[in-house]
């Protein structure tokens, strides 16, 4: 359970995280979305207690986190950057994690076995690919078998198979009753892990809603007919009380309908269609409209890019 | 620690527990959600000094810092040794400990450079944070590592500093020097010893301010260095008082006191270097107690 209340941080005049407030449960996969820059990690460094808020509170089990007695085994969390001396082993690196908490040195090779690192445990941490370092990170997190969890951005770098293991286990997670709240900016990604859903845009809440009325409400589902007789079609449809609504490319858009009622419909009437075929807006989609004018970095897609010559990049380099 | 919030009402707790455990069936009959099989712990400074004494002995640059002071202090200290012994000398009655103070002078950049690794590297290398997130007591990783590193510098410095002493009595005995009284072999010994480790806790302490370790180290030794500098060319006989003062408080003189062979008559004597370096490091130490409160990690 991670409770925020009006949690607020500014850099200066810029506001990072602005007024935010929701409360993340147990027993589900909580997806914290949001795109790049929205203030996702800001964030989780202060749900940690890393980053002091300008405004506001957050608590864990209804306790602030400097306040934890035992924080690994209450919360663990892989933040963004790896946060591992590369000079240190794996073994090393999570032994004197668990010492700092007083749990046994013998759950270091229970981790580090659940993540898969145990063949490497000796090797220094520099040696390790991103895939490894994230692994390394999910291990510490999992060190003190925490009821919280908390995970920024767990898939980047890993390969298929890993990102298929992160999902198994953090969903095995919730199912334990844990709380799980894990962070992305890829709404693919959240809509296969999470159950509940909170998205954030320029450091404000947008959503806080459960991951299927997420769906219900953003993937829009329609019917989009392309026919020669448009002009009859529309007739037929608008007797059939049926609205349609111009699309792209000369096509119609048929919202709330059938398409195998919209073709008998126009097989009835003898009318020759090109295209009859069942659409659904991706969450990917309404994700980026939800998000669209808090995006902070923009790629203007309007402006022409000017004409690039082959070895240019050495010229200015 | 910044300013506590008010407590929470007693009757929050239930609140929260009910509330999902109705909403959501996932989250098990009470709502309680999950609970660990392992003891929980409540921690203290020994958990934390215990991790700091795993970090700080595994990794290289403790191992190559400590290595370079040994032979530095334990051969520089010999040869000086050897060479004044085969030059067949008339040491007048004078202690032979005071030969030591050139390689443990030299040393003394190792010790710095260590105790600025062992705070300023977490922040280079990220690991800071994950230290915090393991202990969010921020004042208790600081103690921690400066608690397992001050210990650490003393013992290898009190090790090679006894060493290097009796090489010395034994090879100059024949040549007319003096032998150490007890006060001698305490100041050249354990004396120093302290002085070192306390200088380099304030470089840790220094580390810990600056959060880079480069940036830091010249800091230090500017700092052990520039005041000798400043006073050689500090001319001007306006100024002699603080040339005077420059050389007498700069860290090499400071350090040749405990050898009783000052660079001038005057200023510190005694065990003041001693006092002076441990006023130093706990005002750093204090000034980054307060900036690791304040700042974000």
């Amino acid at each position: 359970m991670i409770e925020l209340e009006g949690l607020t941080k500014r850099y200066g005049e810029k506001v990072a995280v602005d007024d935010l407030t929701f409360t993340v449960r147990p027993g589900i996969v909580t997806g914290f979305l949001g795109p790049n820059g929205a203030g996702k990690s800001t964030t989780m460094r202060m749900i940690l207690g890393l980053d002091h808020p300008t405004a506001g509170d957050v608590r864990i089990d209804g306790t602030r986190y400097d306040r934890l007695e035992d924080p690994l085994t209450c919360i663990g969390a892989l933040l963004e950057a790896k946060g591992v001396h590369p000079g240190r082993s794996a073994y090393n690196h999570l032994l004197c994690l668990a010492q700092s908490n007083g749990i046994q040195p013998r759950r270091v090779h229970e981790v580090l076995d659940a993540v898969g690192l145990t063949a490497v445990a000796r090797k220094k941490a520099k040696g390790f690919s991103l895939g490894m370092g994230q692994r390394l990170g999910i291990a510490a997190a999992l060190l003190g078998d925490p009821r919280i969890l908390m995970f920024d951005e767990p898939v980047n770098g890993l390969d298929p198979e890993g990102i298929h293991w992160i999902r198994t286990l953090m969903k095995s997670l919730a199912t334990q009753g844990r709380t799980v709240f894990v962070s992305s900016h890829l709404m693919s990604e959240m809509a296969l892990t999470a159950d509940h859903l909170v998205v954030i845009g320029q450091g404000r809440l947008l959503a806080d809603t459960s991951m299927a009325e997420f769906i219900e409400r953003n993937s829009r589902s329609y019917v989009r007919v392309r026919s020669p007789q448009r002009e009859l079609l529309l007739d037929v449809l608008h007797q059939g009380g049926i609205t349609a609504v111009a699309g792209g490319d000369g096509a119609l858009e048929v919202d709330g309908s059938k398409a195998e009622y919209i073709g008998e419909l126009a097989a009835r009437h003898q009318l020759v269609l090109h295209e009859l075929s069942p659409q659904q807006a991706s969450l990917e989609e309404a994700f980026m409209q939800l998000t669209a004018e808090s995006v902070e970095y923009h790629a203007h897609t309007g402006t022409p890019v000017p004409p690039q010559q082959w070895g240019d990049g050495w010229k200015r380099g | 620690m910044s300013t506590p919030p008010p407590p929470m009402p007693q009757s929050a707790a239930p609140d929260w527990q009910a509330a999902p455990g109705a909403a959501r069936p996932a989250s098990g009959p009470a709502g309680a959600g999950y609970t660990s099989p392992i003891p929980v712990v409540r921690t203290h400074l020994g958990h934390a000094l215990a991790s700091e004494w795993t970090k700080i002995k595994s990794v290289r640059s403790t191992m190559w810092t400590l290595g370079v002071f040994v032979a530095l202090v334990v051969g520089i200290g010999a040869l000086t040794g050897m060479v004044v012994a085969s030059s067949d000398p008339d040491l007048g009655g004078e202690s032979p400990l005071s030969l030591g103070f050139f390689g443990l002078l030299l040393g003394g950049m190792c010790i710095i450079t260590l105790g600025v690794l062992t705070t300023a590297s977490e922040y280079g290398t990220g690991m800071i944070r994950t230290t915090m997130v393991a202990c969010p007591s921020r004042g208790r990783v600081l103690a921690a590592k400066a608690l397992v590193f001050f210990v650490l510098a003393f013992v290898v410095t009190l090790v090679c500093a006894t060493l290097i002493g009796f090489v010395h009595v034994a090879l100059l005995e024949e040549y007319n020097a003096k032998d150490p009284s007890g006060e001698e072999w305490l100041k050249g010994t354990v004396g120093v010893s302290l002085y070192l480790a306390l200088l380099g806790t304030l470089s840790l302490a220094i580390g810990s301010v600056i959060r880079h370790s480069a940036g830091a180290i010249t800091i230090m030794i500017g700092a052990v260095l520039a005041p000798l500098v400043i006073a050689l060319f500090m001319f001007s006989s306006s100024l002699e008082d603080v040339q005077q003062a420059l050389f007498e408080y700069s860290i090499p003189n400071q350090m040749s006191i405990f050898y009783a062979n000052s660079l001038s008559e005057s200023g510190p004597s005694g065990w003041d270097p001693l006092w002076i370096m441990l006023v130093a490091t706990g005002a750093a130490l204090g000034g980054a107690f307060a900036l690791l409160e304040k700042r974000d990690v």
